[in-house]
């Protein structure tokens, strides 16, 4: 792989994690206030389709933008009625949310439009362009350009307003959430909702303050994959974003800066995805790394109970098991022969990777204490 | 205060919920330049008013109790299971093992290999979360959404693997043999020298399964200790704790119970229906699940009768989209309604409604 290859990867990557980033610092606000949400997918998919929708009708994405924000605004203010005023389950008002744009975007679109839950393609005034900083080389020329000329014109230049955006976002939201009373405030309301009702601070307001953000957030996430990395809106085209973010958030700990890590590691492996059909190991490899998780599993329960001896023995089995097949299915043809990894795999990275960090075995992620806990003020 | 007797919170909740969701639809399909009466006029010819219509809609019910149930029993543990698709999947796995590899003489048979098949698959996968929440304290509605992407990923890899026929384009296992195909309601009206009924519908015997699985549940949650135990640590873990219940046993079965109906959902879809393993099989029914359990108030009763009126609703919804302009996906926004206001804005039906109901009821 040459170095103008990696560039690329790298530039997708910075694409991909755009809106993941925009909606897990959405998440972020929402759950540092003590707010579950699993609704953000919903909420992209909204935005997405509204501002698809009148991008193309207006030719304005700027309009697009705005009505991408409303409608994911709108889908945060049912979340908070639900789960702040009316002390619902969040959980369920997250998961009605995701139903809910589902199906209304495609019943609408198909009204408006009439092609099948799509929006016509947008035209060169209704999408986010790219923007070439002064100087860049373009894509024609990259090959001979310098090594630095390259990550200057491929991944830094060339991208729509909004990926420089939701990076400013990483550096903005950290501001917000650890050096403004506001985010103090936030953050305590999420931690001990009481103490922050005691200092006469209304904890109604700083949830509802926090679910708001989360809608402008996720609005502009929704508004980037319609007018900026796609050209329309297709039916479900967030295609799990909102729950890859979510699985973003808890790897990178409720923490702004580890969100833009998590993300952009998230992004890194769409990209890698999108680039590479085969991803090829040698066979001895693979079956060792499996080895070596299946060895560190069993040390691990080895003075463990019952129950996880039976869980992740079992766990361990089956990698010995993988392992134990790739060798025996090479055995003919030599230990180095080379392995396709499943395309599967890789796409099912960031859910596995967020398991494992759940499950605390790499880094404890410890949740907002009171989040998905709806407060009741005491009379 | 006065409260509402328990029989009007537990019917009336979920007829007015279900009134509102109707009301907002049928606003939506006005909006949307259709009629709403007519609307209701076609979904009920096309479902209740002719054998077949019953036929897809009590197929889509078989599917819709499984999961029901199972959200059901996670729910009487606190738990909740939104894992149902995966497991759903995993269990469809199970299934077509059963169904490919072991050579069944007949289908009554291979219809309870592939039940337990099912059943075990499912319960794995969602032992796993289980035993994350259990042993490890991680969110268990987290790491079951995960465990539905990665479900789909495992599946995904087996159709274009290991269990696509060679030559095969299509990402589905091999037709499954002749001796495990289960009998449809087709079938059985011939049998009882009914001819012409149910044309073609691919509801099967898999549905009294499903009918059977309500009656166990609710011998489980109602009549048995173990169900007790349940019902003790979805009220409260403290008090359970100290009655001796232990909750990481009860974590693990009631959700090893749940996963396991999730699974065998994919009796009725893959053995009764596409006779093959095919991808995306679950269409939604893990989820669908939540909102059966929700509106039948977890109660196995109450779930059979909100599977129905989902079945009736998606056969309803495929009869809209095939004569008016309304597409199918206006099922799932009665869905999403239906949920938000039996799961979360509950508080605001019942609110009015125990005002209305006292001052009616004190005359």
């Amino acid at each position: 792989m040459d170095f103008l290859t990696l560039i690329q990867v790298l530039d997708s990557t910075l694409r991909l994690a755009t809106p993941l980033l925009l909606v897990c610092l959405a998440g972020l606000f929402s759950e540092r206030a003590g707010i579950f949400d699993i609704g953000l997918e919903g909420k992209i998919l909204a935005a997405a389709f509204l501002s698809a929708s009148l991008a193309f009708v207006t030719g304005s994405v700027w309009i697009g933008l705005l009505a991408g924000i409303g409608a994911s605004v709108a889908m945060s203010a049912i979340h908070g009625l639900a789960s702040i005023t009316l002390r619902g389950d969040q959980i369920i008002s997250g998961v009605a949310i995701n139903f809910l744009a589902a199906g209304l975007t495609v019943v609408v679109s198909q009204a408006w439009f009439g092609q099948g839950g799509r929006t016509p393609p947008l035209k060169s005034g209704g999408r986010f362009e790219p923007i070439n900083f002064p100087g860049a080389v373009p894509s024609k020329e990259m090959a001979d350009a310098g090594p630095i000329m390259q990550i200057y014109s491929e991944l830094l230049s060339g991208h729509s307003l909004l990926v420089y955006v939701a990076l400013l976002t990483v550096p903005l939201s950290w501001f917000i959430l650890y050096k403004t009373r506001f985010g103090l405030r936030l953050r305590a309301v999420g931690e001990n909702p009481a103490a922050v009702d005691t200092a006469g601070i209304s904890v109604v307001g700083m949830r509802y303050a926090a679910v708001i953000i989360c809608g402008v957030l996720c609005g502009i996430a929704g508004a980037y994959i319609s007018t900026a990395l796609q050209a329309n809106f297709t039916k479900d085209m967030s295609a799990g974003r909102g729950f890859i973010a979510l699985a973003a958030l808890i790897f990178a700990k409720w923490r702004p800066w580890y969100a833009l890590g998590a993300c952009l590691l998230f992004g890194f492996f769409f990209a890698v995805d999108n680039r590479f059909q085969n991803i090829l190991l040698p066979a001895w490899s693979l079956s060792a790394a499996l080895f070596i998780m299946t060895v560190g599993l069993v040390g691990y329960v080895w003075r463990k109970d019952l129950l996880d001896k039976f869980v992740l023995g079992g766990l361990a089995f089956g990698l010995a098991l993988i392992a134990f097949m790739i060798v025996a299915s090479v055995w003919d043809v030599g230990t180095s022969t080379q392995i396709k990894i499943p395309v599967v795999f890789i796409q099912s990275l960031p859910y596995i990777l967020t398991v494992v960090v759940l499950a605390g075995f790499v880094g404890k992620a410890i949740p907002p204490r009171s989040g998905g806990v709806p407060y009741v003020k005491e009379k | 205060m006065d409260v509402m007797p328990k029989w009007a919170d537990v019917v009336l909740v979920p007829i007015v919920s279900l009134v509102l969701a109707a009301f907002l639809s049928a606003l939506l399909i006005l909006a949307i330049g259709e009629s709403p009466s007519e609307a209701l006029k076609l979904m009920v010819e096309g479902t209740l008013m002719r054998s077949a219509g019953w036929g897809y809609m009590l197929y889509y019910t078989t599917n819709f109790i499984f999961t029901g149930l199972a959200v059901s029993v996670a729910f009487h543990a606190a738990l909740f299971n939104i894992g149902g698709e995966g497991q759903a999947m995993i269990g469809g796995l199970g299934v077509a093992l059963v169904c490919l590899f072991i050579p069944w003489p007949h289908w009554s048979l291979a219809i309870i290999g592939a039940s337990f098949g099912a059943a075990i698959f499912g319960m794995i996968w969602a032992g796993l979360p289980a035993y994350l929440q259990a042993k490890r304290g991680s969110h268990i509605v987290i790491t079951t959404i995960m465990f539905n992407f990665i479900a789909a990923g495992v599946l995904n890899f087996f159709l274009v693997g290991a269990l696509k026929p060679k030559g095969s384009m299509d990402p589905a296992t091999a037709n499954f043999p002749t001796s495990t195909h289960l009998p449809t309601f087709e079938d059985m009206a011939q049998i009882l020298g009914i001819e012409k009924m149910f044309r073609s519908a691919p509801a099967n015997v898999s549905f009294f399964i499903a009918l059977l699985a309500c009656v166990a549940v609710w011998y489980l949650i109602w009549r048995t200790p173990l169900g007790y135990e349940i019902r003790a640590l979805g009220k409260s873990g403290p008090a359970a704790r100290y009655a001796g219940v232990g909750s990481v046993k009860i974590i693990m079965i009631a959700m090893m119970i749940s996963g396991a109906l999730c699974g065998m959902m994919a009796i009725n879809t893959t053995q009764g229906e596409s006779e093959r393993l095919i991808l995306n099989f679950t269409e939604g029914a893990g989820f669908i699940g939540i909102a059966v359990a929700l509106m039948g108030r977890s109660h196995p009763l109450g779930v059979l009768l909100a599977a129905l009126l989902f079945g009736f609703l998606y056969q309803g919804g495929a009869e809209l989209a095939l004569w008016t302009k309304i597409p199918r996906e206006m099922i799932i926004v009665i869905q999403a309604l239906v949920i938000l206001f039996t799961g979360a804005l509950t508080l605001m039906v019942r609110a009015p409604l125990e005002r209305l109901f006292l001052a009616v009821w004190k005359g």
